[in-house]
């Protein structure tokens, strides 16, 4: 376990010192294998919660063969206290569709779409703008990708990989059964690759300074910078880019109101850390590293917190899976009951074990996920459940 | 050659097809492992998660039904982890489901209830979150949806939608108020189905089920001033005997006979007696429209179509609305039987019609719907008064407290008890058409249909489309105008199979005079009122029980059973004459899309 001090940095949002899309030029002009390799090297890790290598995930899709190939850029962002996507597709969007446009280059990929957030619509004018100039570039560059905008479902569980093509082949925002993953099997039947909007700039800036360059951001295990949304006690809610590995007590130094009790790290996914832990956790190890992070001070009631959480996912659940969609009933009901004596204290335990079981048998992340909150809050704050 | 792949699972190698789920090889091995919403007709879902197992070298468990084997795959299908993970689910479900076995239907006969006794739910820990305001849809003549009941495993959306391409039912809302509902939440009556009822077979619990009428039926049993007649279709001889203790595939009709008198029915006849007389009747029509078609060249809607499966009557009625011409005009033979009933029977019994109830058993659930359209009131009365499933005639049975497999073989009441081979296999898809060409092939040569034992092998079987060919040849005079065609006849069967025939049809490119449809995959012995569960295998195997009727049978030609000439000599005077139009035949209704 390596980490540094907390350092805020300019990578992905540096101006355009050089423009993405001459960074996507020279990319051009390098050989292929060479170009993942390099991403590869860098440790980029998509940047969307689950944290694949981006670089493996481009070696295998550039590995597939078929006739056409799909290049999805994960804007859904329906997180709770996450903006960070909505602040790069406004500010730094050529960064983004350069990192697609690469992508697309070394995987052999014709047709590229953004799956944006429903409310992030209004973003779409200026978007068309910006896409208008990319596909100038690119006729330039003779490069044969075009990027179209689809508009999202509008519900949090559309942003799993799978559920959001489902959504954009018209059907029901469901999460598939996996395998076949959508580097196989995606969008139409055919392999596609999904990433983060982050992800995708991120690589623009890999390409841009190089691996050896990159790397020297972020520690042994965790590399280069990313974008942190913070919210809650924060007197400096906002996003923040953030060189990778720092400890989580320099952190909620820096962003905490002075009284920070717990910071919930990686979004509802993630898990919530006590106080008396943020010495030992380095933010984004062991822990997942989607992009928000809340922080409480001593007046939040954690009780309040968890409860928030179970009736989001026991309502953003798509419901198909049985551990998922009773599982987070029951997690709510069953906070509910021993808050108010109905079921005894110990019942937190049973409760404990059947977000476990939810971990083992739900068929998406979403119902794999609600373990790490709620053991984590169960656990370290126990008695603010029970009285 | 397919690839293999070899895997172990509990230690045991196992080679299997490339693609082949982890389930279905462990089937092969002869290890089970529990399921819910998978099906063997339907796509996978993996949704229940009842079905996991544990893989090496993976942190959670897989879904055994959903993921394809591998090669080198090490599976455990029953370690604590995967035991206790199955219970929690099993707890889950039980906790979301309103549990109400003694007064449920489907009770002994639903997968969910067999594995929490499996899995004992006993210290039934968690808290009920049961949707208090779930009603029950009784608004239609033939499906009863109880949502209380149901555990989202979507096998009916899939039915609905890969077998049946009708889309009726669909999931709705997220999360704890996902559920399963229709276009706008409308009621069922309200909504375009075919009440066909392959949802219903394909539900593994008490959530859909058929609208019940044997209390009714009962009822007129006791009234000793009615007259209770009742007419058993040929598919139910061939499937009753699974809610009996038989095997699949064995023949109760003698058996069921017995048992229908012993219950009370002061008659018992045979629906294959009125499906001999939808042959003569279907058959004229034929040749009616190919004699205009070829001699008077006058504008006639070919391909004509069968008509006896009122699941698919409706479906085309709503998805193909300009195309009714092509129906047969023919009613079904429940209808036909029903309108037959309350006029030529009470006649020649000497009954007043008034007092007759009709009833018909079924292996269908859209006949209960068929028997309540207004058009079918052509005796002056409900031509059809009730319309039973296979399944409510076993429940009948069972409570009359008859001991089934005891029982003596009786044969059917008379008159319109008789019937042939012809008959009996209307309940097999390629049935109603290889009965109609067995009489057509001879009122046009004088010949009996040139296949070994009459038996026209290319309309049997499975395949979701067949046709068959025949040329004509050394016609009677009177059709010479055949002389020398080959005529090309299709056999469809799943209403997604329907619509692709109707897709050629309107595109004007069927190659077909004469097309079978029936509603249900596999005919009428897989129909919606079947015994649950129905599948390839079960279907194979009633399929070969009705083969095994006709070959029994000394006649096997419809237009020769003695009473079928009965009644054209003593009633109904010819084929398509003046009475039959008025009891035999119908209309049909353009029906909204949505
Ligand atoms: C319930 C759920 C919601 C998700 N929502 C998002 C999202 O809004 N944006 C996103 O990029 N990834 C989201 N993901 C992760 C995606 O499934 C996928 O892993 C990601 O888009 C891959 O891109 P990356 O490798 O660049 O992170 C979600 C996953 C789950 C299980
Ligand atoms: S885990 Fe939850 S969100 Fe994911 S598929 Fe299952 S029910 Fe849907
Ligand atoms: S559906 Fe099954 S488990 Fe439920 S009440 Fe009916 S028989 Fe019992
Ligand atoms: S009865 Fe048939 S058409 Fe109606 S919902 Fe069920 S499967 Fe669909
Ligand atoms: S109604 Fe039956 S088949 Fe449909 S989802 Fe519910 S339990 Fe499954
Ligand atoms: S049977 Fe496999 S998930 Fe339902």
């Amino acid at each position: 376990m390596t980490s540094h001090k907390l350092r805020k940095v300019d990578v992905i949002f540096s101006p355009y010192s050089v423009a993405p899309y001459k960074i996507l030029k020279d990319t051009m002009q390098r050989d292929k294998n060479e170009v993942i390799q390099e991403l590869i090297d860098s440790g980029l890790r998509g940047r969307g919660g689950a944290g694949f290598p981006t670089g493996l995930k481009w070696k295998f899709a550039a590995a597939e063969k078929s006739d056409i190939k799909y290049i999805i850029c994960n804007a859904d962002e329906g997180e709770p206290g996450t903006f960070k996507d909505r602040k790069l597709l406004v500010e730094v969007p050529r960064k983004v569709f350069s990192g697609m446009a690469i992508c697309a280059w070394v995987t052999g990929s014709t047709k590229g779409y953004i799956y944006l957030r429903r409310e992030y619509r209004y973003l779409i004018p200026k978007l068309k703008e910006e896409l208008a100039l990319y596909e100038k570039h690119a006729k330039e560059f003779d490069l044969d990708f075009s990027i179209e905008i689809f508009l999202g479902a509008g519900a949090y569980v559309c942003g799993e990989e799978t559920a959001l093509i489902e959504s954009m082949e018209g059907k029901r925002g469901e999460p598939r059964n996996k395998p076949p993953y959508p580097i196989q099997d995606g969008f139409l039947g055919k392999p596609t690759i999904v990433n983060n909007v982050e992800t995708f700039a991120s690589s623009t800036m890999v390409f841009r300074y190089g691996a050896k360059e990159y790397i020297k951001l972020g520690t042994d295990d965790q590399h280069g910078s990313k974008l942190f949304s913070i919210s809650g006690d924060s007197p400096k809610e906002g996003v923040y880019e953030l060189e990778l590995g720092m400890r989580l007590d320099e952190f909620a130094e820096e962003f905490g109101d002075g009284d920070t009790k717990a910071v919930q790290v990686g979004g509802v996914a993630g898990f919530c850390i006590p106080r008396k832990n943020f010495k030992d956790t380095i933010i984004g190890e062991g822990n997942t590293t989607g992009g928000s992070t809340m922080i409480f001070n001593s007046t939040r009631s954690m009780y309040n917190v968890l409860h928030n959480y179970l009736e989001f996912y026991a309502e953003e659940s798509c419901g198909q899976c049985t551990p998922c969609r009773v599982g987070t009933q029951q997690l709510l009901k069953g906070i509910e009951a021993v808050k108010n004596g109905t079921k005894p204290p110990q019942y937190l335990d049973n409760l404990i074990k059947l977000s476990e079981t939810m971990k083992l048998t739900s068929k998406c992340g979403l119902g794999q996920s609600v373990t790490n909150s709620f053991s984590s809050i169960v656990n370290n704050f126990r008695e603010e459940i029970l009285f | 050659m397919t690839d293999k792949v070899t895997l172990t699972i509990d230690g045991q190698n196992v080679t299997v097809d490339k693609g082949m789920s982890i389930l279905d090889a462990a089937k092969q091995i002869d290890v089970r492992i529990p399921t819910l919403c998978h099906h063997e007709d339907l796509c996978v879902a993996g949704n229940c998660r009842i079905c996991v197992v544990e893989q090496k070298g993976k942190n959670t468990l897989t879904p055994s039904c959903a993921t394809p084997a591998e090669p080198g795959m090490e599976i455990e299908t029953s370690t604590p982890k995967v035991r206790k993970a199955r219970k929690d689910i099993m707890a889950l479900l039980v906790s979301e489901h309103n549990t109400q076995c003694t007064t449920c239907y489907r009770s002994t006969n639903c997968e969910l209830q067999d594995l929490a006794a499996e899995y004992n739910i006993d210290n039934d820990i968690y808290i009920s979150v049961v949707k208090p305001d779930l009603n029950i849809d009784k608004s239609s003549w033939s499906i009863e949806k109880d949502d209380s009941k149901c555990i989202r495993c979507q096998r009916c959306v899939r039915t609905c939608a890969e077998l049946q391409h009708v889309n009726a039912l669909a999931v709705t809302e997220r999360g704890k108020d996902m559920r399963v509902s229709t276009f706008m939440h409308l009621p069922m009556n309200e909504i375009v189905c075919t009440n066909c009822g392959q949802c219903i077979t394909h539900c593994p619990t008490g959530a859909l089920t058929e609208r019940r009428y044997y209390d009714k039926i009962w009822d007129a049993i006791d009234d000793p001033d009615k007259h209770v007649v009742i007419n058993t279709a040929p598919s139910v001889r061939v499937a009753l005997g699974e809610m009996l203790g038989y095997e699949v595939g064995t023949r109760v009709t003698g058996k069921m006979v017995t048992a229908l008198k012993k219950m009370g029915f002061d008659s018992v006849l045979d629906t294959d007696f009125s499906a001999d007389l939808t042959i003569i009747e279907e058959a004229n029509e034929l040749l009616v429209r190919l004699k205009k078609a070829f001699v008077t060249k006058e504008e006639v809607a070919l391909p004509m179509i069968t008509s006896c499966s009122p699941g698919w009557v409706k479906f085309i009625e709503h998805m193909y609305p300009e195309h009714l011409a092509h129906l047969s005009t023919c009613k079904s033979p429940q209808q036909m039987f029903g309108a037959l009933t309350k006029t030529y029977y009470a006649e020649k019994k000497g009954i007043d019609p008034s007092k007759i109830v009709s009833v018909a058993g079924m292996p269908c659930a859209a006949k209960k719907y068929e028997a309540n359209r207004p058009e079918m009131r052509d005796s002056g009365f409900m031509d059809v008064d009730a319309g039973l499933t296979t399944r409510e005639i076993g429940h009948m049975i069972k409570q009359a407290g008859i001991d089934f497999l005891e029982l003596e073989d009786s044969n059917f009441d008379s008159i319109m008890g008789e019937s042939t081979g012809a008959g009996v296999i209307f309940g097999a898809t390629g049935g109603v058409m290889e009965a109609a060409l067995r009489t057509a092939y001879f009122v046009i040569t004088g010949r009996p249909v040139p296949f070994n034992d009459l038996n026209i092998t290319p309309v049997r079987g499975l395949e979701g489309i067949k046709e068959a060919t025949i040329k004509f040849e050394d016609c009677l005079p009177e059709y010479s105008f055949l002389e020398g065609v080959e005529a090309k006849f299709g056999i469809a069967h799943g209403l997604i199979n329907a619509r692709q025939i109707m897709d050629q049809i309107v595109e004007g490119k069927s190659p077909f005079v004469f097309i079978e449809i029936m509603a249900c995959p596999g005919g009428c012995i897989g129909g919606g009122g079947q015994p649950i569960p129905t599948n390839d295998e079960i279907r194979k195997k009633r399929i070969a029980a009705i083969y095994e009727e006709d070959m029994n049978k000394p006649i096997r030609m419809s237009h020769e059973n003695p009473e079928i000439v009965a009644i054209y000599e003593d009633y109904l005077e010819k084929p398509l004459g003046e009475k039959s139009h008025h009891l035999l035949h119908t209309k049909y209704r353009k029906r909204k899309r949505y």
